[in-house]
């Protein structure tokens, strides 16, 4: 048999690939928790989005002449829904353009930890052997240490800075994905169509890039969608501490919550607001992931 | 079995050497002197210059760091930039409160999560199960530190039933500790008013550190159930006349649980982060709080030690788990 | 050189106050001792007062610290040979009753008879000498300036120094004469001592009780260590309060002491806790855990106020400035210092931001100060202004780097991100283009200030001491890094003025040099601010005082 010949054996040996995803979406399409995290998406990523034409004011610069003096906030009125912060700004318009910040942050260090932890995953996976037993104590090590702790290691490192931040949020996540992926490979590896394709002849390197990797991409991309909700929440925690972006007048969600603790009690409204805001977007990505995990399972699949 | 640990153990000390590695080089590769961290605002270039000079960094760096390692062998990890004491009396200081919370939440999280999760598996389908469901995803996308914010708002400011914060009322004199744990330590002194003010002040910190093990746990027991109850045997079981009361004592939680019991143990990294987030909301003086301090401290003394002790302590209470698994369960063994 | 520049920086407020100190030392003593009087026990109240500190103490002992948190408790538990009158920075006598010197060099201090160390111990001519001399005689990590801070900052050095960077000590000995006479010895002549020596820092200790428990200290690490155990776990002074226990990470109590010499505390049982986060403090004075606090933040003044407890106005002398690195245009150009200083808008700023009480400053030293100057140039909000002094400038497009501190709050800033954000706003509005910078407060911020990397940065000062030279002679005496410029006129004109002891002529020189900063203007002062003290309900006695010296034995709970 010719190479082509076995590489279409192949393909249909693996086709349940793409059937896999059809009938996930299927399912998931009658699952009101999927639909209930779609929606909830659809909403960030216009609100991210269409930002500045959604808000009503610009509510970048402070605006003092609002505040009569310390402990003074503004409440609702009917010009301000949410009232205005403590700078005299528009807090809804804040909240509407923390929406980008929040997506940016979220997206960029997902990137990042989904970059690394392929890399790392593939290589383990693929060249196996020391490679992999090193590649592997590794990730042990990194994830020995509690996230937050070592987000924090990070960013220390790094200095003051969204990027920092960033970075320090996709670097906890790669040994997540990359022992993910080197799970999935060595399955993978064992599968029928692979096995059929070594034993046909197919080169080591194209069995592994052009079909066990992609065959194995499936929960990666499901932990994406979690993670896209974890590094949104993992970011406020940071912020908690102190760790966030430079420039304090963009507004960023998890930055407005943690520094307007103080004001609790004063004005709840500008605790609340942003909390619900990331609780309600980090919802939707795990509404979806979960559902997106269930309905590619097998095991749910009766 | 005893070959399974010592292969196991010996997988720790590459790990554990290359965390000793990372340590050391991430304290080195810290921007700012620790100089400028100890004297603030007030330093001047002499002063600073004559820190560094006695810190006696301008030996090779593998020497350098075979001394450190020397040290934390023999468990002494400098001392904190913040209390000028030792990290490791640091430790051993505030291991308790920590340890204390942490194994509350956790109770809450297992004695809550679980049943809840059986219930919602053996109703399948009706409004407890997605409301177990719903309830537990939103438990796990709650930012840890705003959920406490606002049960300390609403439960200690505005209701006030709750203290504040702390571990202990602070007029409460003469109180002893001969163990650090102070729900404990009020039970050994015989000292009652001790031990119900440290239950007060430990609900509302455990609560919050509780949700997200009580939601994975909850959803964990819920799968695990539901896996087991489509098991053949339990099929057979009930075909076969037995009580589903019999059933479910027997062979439903029993396997169900085995599951459990692994994601407890994965919970430690989950809490001791969770930990830092709400013990700073509390002020509550553990392990925790220690850390969120030496961030804005710059306390890297402290912040290097912690994590050693930390991670350490992850994995071997991995191993732990996963020996306590073999035992239960002799398959695992084999691979 | 520096060491003997801060010598005399303190030189002539010590003058000043001399002359009050000789009055009150002529014969009264220290206060209303109740002489043959059967005196009452110390603590009349069994109702324990608790203080929440913003941090735990370092350590118990004076001469090893510098930070205000270990100096609050150390002030409840020991004296120094002189003090300062509470709620103000008047010295007055303490452990010393009087002292005199005809040439300024050796100094006669008459000591204060029938005083007990809490240990039983007593004070005297001998244990004040041997106080001296050990901290001169420090050695190690005892002359690390993050330890004996004080010490180096007035005295200079050490009997051996060992490290090339010290000053040769301006201490040269002790002398005991009897049991009540001391004569202390200096390198030259210098009145500021006196005022020195009303800092914590150099508190009499029991010789007995450090010979017993220890004083040593290592340097370990990136920190110093307390080894001995004197400094955290047995500390002995002369104080109304004495040490009772130390829970590391919860609680320091402390206990009226029943000898004290002077009038004994009113409330038995003092208790410090560390609660480093903010809101947590007020709220734990809300719900009545602690008795008081420092440092309230000036959003919850009137909330506090509202609901009944006692918030006391601290009138601190401090300033809060942004800084302008001369060394990296455009700041080199006048008319760019001038643009900025006119482009913001201070007034909304303080009166948004800062609490009711709070001043917009004018120049670099508060008005409390001898030297303050009414008469300097100002530089009132106006963006058209500094739109055309840009245009002036030729300097087209002007772009500043902006810093900010984060993980930090002083009483000159107690938002600075609130203040960074009207700042940049201002400094906008009036044209320039603004690179946002932050970084953490220690080290990495002070550093990059300090190094001179920093273009314009928000920092300030508060007073050591109650004097014009512990301000602008700090920052603008000689070439300093922040600022980076070199003007003789401004250098000269500071010299002049540390060096006159003639009180009149020395105010003259300092308002002019005030004048000529603020027309050079190497930086822009904007806030002397108020800081407050929250208490609870019940507390009476409180008396906050400008340099943070507040003394707890006259606090009662009613």
């Amino acid at each position: 048999m010719s190479l082509g010949a076995a590489e279409a054996a192949i393909t249909v040996a693996e086709d349940h690939g793409g059937g896999v995803w059809r009938e996930a979406f299927k399912r998931l399409s009658r699952n009101p928790a999927a639909i209930i995290g779609a929606v909830l998406i659809a909403l960030f990523l216009f609100v991210a989005i269409f930002a500045d034409w959604l808000a009503p004011y610009t509510a970048l610069a402070p605006d003092l002449k609002q505040i009569k003096g310390p402990g003074h906030i503004p409440g609702p009125t009917a010009e301000h829904w949410l009232g205005l912060d403590d700078q005299g700004r528009d807090l809804l318009s804040r909240i509407i353009l923390g929406a980008r910040q929040s997506l940016l942050v979220g997206v960029v260090s997902l990137l990042f930890g989904m970059i690394g932890g392929i890399i790392l995953g593939l290589l383990a996976g693929g060249l196996g052997g020391w490679f992999d037993t090193g590649v592997m104590r590794l990730v042990d090590m990194m994830l020995a240490v509690p996230g937050l702790l070592f987000a924090i290691g990070i960013a220390a490192m790094l200095g003051e800075g969204l990027l920092a931040v960033m970075i320090a949020i996709g670097v906890v996540n790669v040994p997540v994905f990359a022992r993910l992926l080197r799970g999935q490979m060595l399955a993978q590896r064992e599968a029928d169509y692979a096995m059929a394709a070594k034993s046909l002849g197919v080169k080591r390197r194209r069995v592994i890039l052009g079909h066990v990797f992609p065959n194995s991409l499936t929960p990666v991309i499901v932990q994406g969608t979690l993670t896209l909700a974890t590094a949104i929440i993992e970011a406020a925690g940071l912020a908690f501490l102190g760790l966030s972006g430079a420039d304090p007048s963009i507004p960023e969600w998890g930055r407005m919550l943690a520094e307007s603790q103080r004001h609790l009690a004063i004005a709840p409204q500008l605790v609340i607001a942003p909390g619900l805001a990331i609780v309600l977007a980090a919802l939707g990505f795990t509404l979806l992931g979960e559902s997106l995990r269930e309905a590619l399972d097998p095991k749910y699949r009766r | 079995m005893l070959r399974f640990i010592v292969r196991r153990l010996l997988v720790l000390v590459p790990v554990l050497l290359g965390l000793s590695i990372a340590l050391f080089a991430w304290v080195r590769a810290l921007p700012g002197s620790p100089a400028q961290a100890l004297l603030g605002e007030r330093a001047t270039q002499a002063q600073i210059e004559m820190i560094n000079r006695q810190m006696g960094l301008d030996q090779p760096l593998y020497e350098q760091y075979l001394r450190f390692l020397g040290k934390v062998v023999r468990l002494d990890f400098g001392t904190s930039v913040q209390t000028s004491q030792p990290v490791i009396d640091e430790m051993i200081r505030r291991f308790p409160a920590t340890f204390e919370l942490g194994v509350t939440a956790l109770l809450i999280a297992v004695v809550v999560g679980v049943p809840l999760g059986y219930f919602a598996a053996r109703r399948n389908g009706t409004w407890l199960d997605s409301a177990t469901i719903t309830g537990s995803l939103i438990g796990i996308t709650i930012p840890v530190f705003f959920l406490a914010y606002m049960l300390k708002y609403v439960f200690a400011v505005k209701l006030g039933w709750f203290p504040n914060t702390g571990r202990q009322e602070a007029r409460m004199l003469d109180v002893e500790h001969p163990t650090g744990f102070y729900v404990l330590d009020g039970l050994v002194t015989g000292n009652m008013a001790a031990f119900w003010d440290a239950i007060l002040h430990l609900v509302l910190p455990a609560i919050a550190l509780a949700t997200i093990p009580l939601a994975i746990i909850a959803r964990i027991t819920r799968a695990a159930v539901l896996d087991v109850l489509n098991e053949d045997y339990v099929r057979t079981a009930e075909s076969k006349g037995l009580t589903s009361g019999v059933v479910t004592r027997r062979h439903v939680l029993r396997n169900a649980l085995l599951p459990v019991t692994t994601v407890i143990g994965l919970q430690f990294g989950l809490l001791m982060s969770g930990a830092i987030l709400t013990e700073t909301v509390f002020a509550f003086p553990g392990v925790g709080k220690f850390v969120a301090d030496a961030i804005p401290t710059r306390d890297y003394p402290s912040l290097q030690g912690f994590i050693l002790v930390i991670a350490t302590l992850f994995v071997l209470i991995n191993l732990v788990v996963d020996v306590a698994y073999g035992l239960i369960d002799p398959r695992v063994r084999v691979r | 050189m520096e060491a003997r520049k801060r010598l005399s920086a303190v030189a002539v407020g010590g003058a000043m106050l001399l002359a009050v100190a000789a009055c009150g030392g002529g014969g009264t003593g220290t206060s209303s001792t109740p002489g043959a009087t059967q005196p009452p026990a110390a603590g009349g109240s069994d109702k324990a007062f608790v203080w929440a500190l913003s941090a735990e103490p370092k350590a118990l002992d004076g001469a090893y610290v510098s930070d205000g948190e270990s100096l609050r408790v150390i002030r409840q538990m020991f004296e120094g040979l002189v003090g300062t009158k509470p709620g103000s920075t008047e010295v007055v006598p303490a452990l010393a009753t009087k002292w005199e010197s005809t040439d300024g060099t050796n100094w006669t201090f008459t000591l204060k008879q029938g005083v007990k160390f809490h240990d039983g111990t007593d004070f005297n001519a001998e244990a004040a000498c041997w106080n001296f001399e050990r901290w001169y005689n420090f050695k190690g990590a005892q002359q690390n300036p993050a330890v004996s801070y004080y010490w180096y900052t007035v005295f200079g050095g050490y009997a051996k120094n060992e490290d090339a960077s010290l000053a040769p000590s301006s201490y040269k000995g002790c002398k005991a004469e009897g049991t009540d006479k001391i004569t202390i010895s200096l390198a030259a002549p210098s009145a500021s001592f006196i005022a020195a020596l009303s800092l914590p820092s150099f508190s009499m200790v029991s010789p007995a009780a450090i010979q017993k428990s220890g004083d040593a200290v290592e340097m370990k690490g990136d920190a110093p260590e307390f080894t001995g155990k004197f400094a955290t776990e047995a500390p002995v002074g002369t104080g109304p309060y004495k040490f009772v226990s130390w829970q590391r990470g919860d609680r320091v109590t402390l206990q009226a002491f029943d000898g004290y010499h002077g009038e004994k505390a009113k409330i038995k049982d003092l208790i410090f806790r560390a609660i480093s986060d903010a809101p947590a403090r007020r709220q734990a004075l809300e719900s009545g855990e602690i008795d008081g606090f420092d440092q309230v933040e000036p959003a919850d003044v009137d909330t506090l106020k509202g609901a009944g407890f006692q918030v006391q106005e601290r009138s601190a002398l401090n300033v809060g400035y942004i800084g302008f690195n001369q060394k990296m245009a455009p700041l080199d150009n006048p008319k760019i210092r001038q643009a900025i200083a006119y482009a913001i808008n201070r007034e909304a700023l303080v009166q948004a931001k800062y609490p009711a009480g709070s001043r917009v400053a004018t120049q670099f030293m508060p008005p409390e100060l001898t030297g303050y100057n009414e008469g300097v140039t100002t530089y009132g909000y106006d963006v058209n202004k500094a739109k055309q002094l840009i245009a002036e400038s030729g300097v087209a497009n002007p772009t500043i780097e902006l810093w900010y501190p984060t993980g930090v709050t002083r009483p000159y800033m107690p938002d600075p991100k609130a203040n960074f954000e009207a700042f940049k706003a201002d400094l906008e509005a009036a044209g320039f283009k603004v690179t946002v910078k932050s970084a953490r407060w220690t080290p990495e911020y002070l550093d990059a200030v300090d190094n001179g990397k920093a273009m314009v940065y928000m920092i300030g000062w508060n007073a050591d001491f109650a004097d014009a030279d512990n301000f602008v002679g700090t920052f603008f005496q000689q070439f300093n890094k922040r600022f980076g410029f070199e003007n003789k006129e401004i250098f000269d004109k500071l010299n002049a003025a540390e060096q006159e002891t003639d009180a009149a002529k020395r105010t003259t020189l300092y308002q002019e040099a005030n004048k000529l900063i603020m027309d050079f203007l190497p930086g822009l002062p904007y806030v002397h601010n108020k800081s407050f003290v929250g208490l609870g309900k019940d507390v009476q006695g409180f008396l906050t005082d400008p340099l943070s010296n507040e003394n707890f034995s006259l606090v009662s709970r009613g």
